[in-house]
């Protein structure tokens, strides 16, 4: 007999595919993982103390370094949380609703690509990565022209938006709109119909219905998993209820439905942004809110649906210009807590692959 | 255009007259300057491969590639060149010293020695060997030591797995491989690799062998770790298989010995089943050897666009396509060749 | 708006299913009710379990530290009714200690670690309790209003 002996695979924090700086400690067999130890934190800035230490409004562009695949939801999102706090979510203006709309899908898509092409990375399909970005940095490009920024716009304000956009910015999401369906095609012929990415995918780190809620999935992720729940259609914010939309759900929750869900979104995406530009009103983006930010004694607590999952504040305010806490749900650091369990016993291979498919991102794991 | 055989004959004849030198010393010298000529032959097209890659994988995927230095970018590999060469040569304090040094050289002496056999026209061959496409696979197979040599001598666990992922599955690809040749061996009747290109004056085996042109395509991108076979690299979970800590100028020696690797197999594969030098359609206002070149880069071509498109396999995947489609698909191939062989002998007789 | 329970009919069932643990809480949300920290894990199991409410998410776990006491707020969603409920659990200053809720839910484990982390709330019960974000041999936690700040 010969003796064999487990090896301790150190994945992290500097490794091509753990998206950031994200360390596990894998116990090998051979190449099949026995045990998952996750470790985080290596990003951990202390945002929710900041934010102690500044105002309100003050606050608003740490946002875009949480997930900075999606700096305009989660600015969203806390602006939301804020004006919840103030009492004030009835007097946003109506343009700035849809344009809260409009960014909101738009970054959607720059993520939701993002994730496609990481994910396609992962497996080593290059050229998708490349497919997938060539679209991502148009979306940025408009998110850039609206709010000077690509990747953490500063955009959304408490009782409003930052900048209105003119016709000529209407005519180029025009364009991004009617060339996204064939680059989604694109995709699907290019990844998800290749027959290896199948074979790769297919039946790896599937998570049930039972399983998914219980750790905590949210958002692609639990809907993957075939949980009927989306928060802009179950319990419409801003003016989602307006819009007319599909829930894309996966089957069996594996990497695979993962993906195709995300696709899918996109797809929904273009849909709610095409409603949104028809509907559109002229008028003013910001309501009036007083100078200097002071909520009322209270709290508040309000999740939107970011591309991640459910991202939620909860912040609590003493009457003084500062908050005096923030705390931030975080989708990606709960959903993260799945990998010990659902690695446990696979191929080293297929765990990038899981990994890969719950679309962490490390800035908001470790906030 | 047989320029480069009068200038071997003319070297010898020189060794031998001019300078008075004995038959064997000369024929030692003349082997030695061909060995050089066919490192400058390997490296000439790296250069050229290198660009190729680059250009081509921008092609795929919508980028310009390479386009600073020189001509689109020509010469942004003899620049990588000295870049590499500038590098601080690391090696592991834990590192398995002399086998580690010695990997590198190793995995490029193989890809040199494969070219000792391979014709790239009528006589412009170093040893026509009778056993020649046998040599071939017998030094394809040493590479595998030399990997694994890098492998477990780095004293790196990513680099540890790669090896032994190497050995998997280049030992499991190197059998198909070995009987996607023979078929055609069996067809031409000899294993010396001049033989088997005069016996396709009139047809290229790619016809009759096109099951086998196909098992060796596949098994020979497993052969030299290309994608989406590139298992031993995984990129993506073992950061970069066997050569993660090698650095500098030997890591450059197994970036080179891949590439000439990646000669010798479309070298054989045109050879084997495109008809070597001969000239298509008696287009012959090509030199033969001009033929035999487009031939190989039309099959490297063909790796690259394998390489660009696909994402990589898994490695059960791997093993259960090789041992379980490949390896009877082929054997089957000889069967129904030797069957084929014997039928047609019957009817011309 | 969201969607709340109807908590008088809420406390009084658990009251009367585990005891006296359970009460409303007043604050400006209008949807929390405060739990005995030794009663968690029992309502959390009712919350979920109960057809009535099913919870069967765990939205958020914040921890705030209030100056007479801290606060372990859980936040539940259901994905059927679509109702919400904010569970409050006061804690004492000194002793800062609740049930591990992570054999209810499994995302709370996670969760529960950064409150430790972040918050020193002892959560009895974790399998895994260590510090998440912050490094091993840190010092404190960051998020308590004594905690010094330092460049």
């Amino acid at each position: 007999m010969l003796k064999t002996q487990e090896l301790t695979l150190n994945m992290g924090p500097q490794h091509p595919s753990t998206h950031g700086v994200f360390r596990c400690v894998l116990n090998l067999d051979g190449e099949y993982i026995t045990k998952v130890v996750n470790h985080t934190g290596y990003l951990h800035r202390g945002l929710e103390k900041l934010a102690e230490a500044r105002t309100y409004t003050q606050f608003i562009p740490y946002n875009g370094r949480l997930d900075y695949c999606s700096g305009m939801m989660n600015e969203l999102a806390y602006v939301m949380t804020v004006e919840k706090l103030m009492g004030i979510t009835e007097e946003i203006p109506e343009r700035a609703q849809y344009l809260r709309v409009i960014m909101s899908e738009l970054q959607r898509i720059a993520s939701h690509t993002i994730y496609v092409a990481s994910f396609s990375l992962d497996i080593a399909g290059f050229t998708g990565f490349m497919y997938a970005f060539r679209d991502r940095d148009r979306a940025l490009d408009l998110i850039e022209a609206a709010s000077g920024q690509r990747m953490m716009p500063n955009y959304m304000r408490i009782g409003g938006v930052a900048a209105d956009v003119d016709e000529n910015w209407f005519s180029q999401l025009q364009k991004l709109l009617d060339d996204m369906p064939a680059s989604l095609d694109e995709y699907d012929g290019l990844i998800t119909g290749n027959e290896i990415f199948q074979a790769r995918v297919k039946n790896v780190g599937i998570v049930t219905r039972e399983m998914a809620l219980d750790i905590g999935f949210s958002g692609p992720n639990l809907r993957a998993s075939g949980v009927d729940h989306d928060l802009r259609r179950d319990e419409p914010y801003g003016i989602y209820d307006r819009f007319k939309f599909d829930v894309p759900l996966g089957e069996q929750g594996d990497t695979f439905d993962r993906f195709v869900v995300r696709i899918k979104e996109m797809r929904q995406s273009v849909n709610i942004i095409k409603q949104a530009i028809k509907d559109i009103p002229e008028g003013p983006i910001m309501a009036k809110v007083p100078k200097v930010i002071k909520p009322p004694v209270g709290e508040a607590f309000h999740c939107i649906e970011n591309s991640k999952g459910h991202l939620g504040f909860h912040i609590v305010s003493d009457g003084s210009t500062k908050p005096y806490r923030t705390r931030i749900y975080s989708p990606c650091f709960v959903s993260l807590g799945f990998f010990p369990i659902v690695a446990k016993g696979q191929h080293l291979m297929d765990a990038v692959v899981t990994l890969a498919s719950i679309d962490i991102v490390l800035g908001e794991v470790d906030r | 255009m047989d320029i480069f055989i009068k200038i071997a004959g003319a070297l010898q004849d020189w060794l031998m007259n001019g300078m008075g030198l004995s038959v064997t010393a000369s024929e030692l010298i003349a082997t030695a300057v061909w060995a050089l000529v066919a490192i400058l032959f390997i490296l000439v097209n790296l250069i050229i491969l290198v660009w190729m890659e680059r250009k081509l994988g921008a092609f795929f995927q919508m980028r310009r590639g390479p386009n600073r230095l020189g001509p689109a970018g020509f010469l942004q590999f003899p620049v990588d060149i000295v870049k590499v060469l500038g590098k601080e040569d690391i090696i592991p304090a834990a590192a398995d010293k002399p086998i580690y040094k010695i990997a590198s050289i190793c995995a490029f002496v193989t890809t040199i020695c494969a070219f000792a056999v391979i014709p790239f026209a009528k006589g412009m061959v170093l040893e026509d060997l009778n056993i020649g496409i046998f040599y071939f696979i017998a030094i394809g197979s040493t590479a595998t030591l030399s990997l694994l040599m890098a492998g477990i001598s780095s004293n790196n666990k990513y680099s540890f797995i790669g090896g032994m992922r190497t050995v998997a599955q280049m030992i499991s690809y190197e059998i198909p491989m070995a009987f996607s040749l023979l078929g055609v061996v069996m067809m031409a009747g000899s294993l010396r690799l001049t033989d088997i290109v005069e016996a396709q004056q009139n047809m290229w085996f790619v016809i009759p062998q096109a099951i086998a042109f196909i098992i060796y395509f596949v098994a020979t991108i497993a052969e030299t770790n290309r994608g989406p076979f590139d298992l031993a690299e995984g990129e993506q979970e073992l950061v970069a298989g066997y050569f993660t800590e090698y650095s500098g100028i030997r890591w450059a020696i197994f970036f080179i010995a891949e590439y000439g690797n990646l000669v010798a197999v479309a070298s054989i594969a045109t050879i084997m089943f495109l008809g070597g030098w001969n000239a298509p359609f008696g287009l012959t206002f090509l030199p033969p050897f001009l033929w035999f070149m487009i031939k190989v880069y039309c099959m490297i071509f063909m790796f690259m666009w394998v390489r660009w498109t696909f994402p990589r396999i898994r490695i059960d995947h791997l093993m259960h396509f090789g041992w379980k489609f490949l390896i009877p698909v082929s054997i089957a191939n000889i069967m129904v060749t030797g069957i084929g062989i014997y039928v047609y002998r019957m009817i011309t007789n | 708006m969201d969607k709340i329970v109807d908590r008088e009919a809420l406390v009084g069932e658990l009251n009367q299913k585990l005891g006296n643990c359970a009460e409303i809480f007043e604050d400006n949300t209008n949807q929390s009710i405060k739990v005995k920290p030794e009663k968690i894990v029992g309502v959390m199991k009712e919350l979920r379990d109960n057809p009535k409410y099913d919870f069967k998410a765990l939205m958020n776990l914040s921890s705030v530290d209030y100056p007479e006491n801290f606060t372990v707020v859980y936040h539940l969603n259901s994905i059927s009714y679509y109702h919400k409920l904010t569970v409050k659990v006061e804690l004492d200053k000194a002793k800062p200690e609740v049930q591990s809720i992570t054999s209810v839910w499994t995302a709370a484990n996670v969760q529960e670690r950064e409150a430790y982390d972040l918050m020193g709330i002892i959560f009895t019960g974790h399998p895994n309790l260590k510090r998440i974000l912050l490094a091993d041999d840190w010092v404190g936690h960051p998020l308590r209003k004594d905690f010094k700040l330092q460049a």
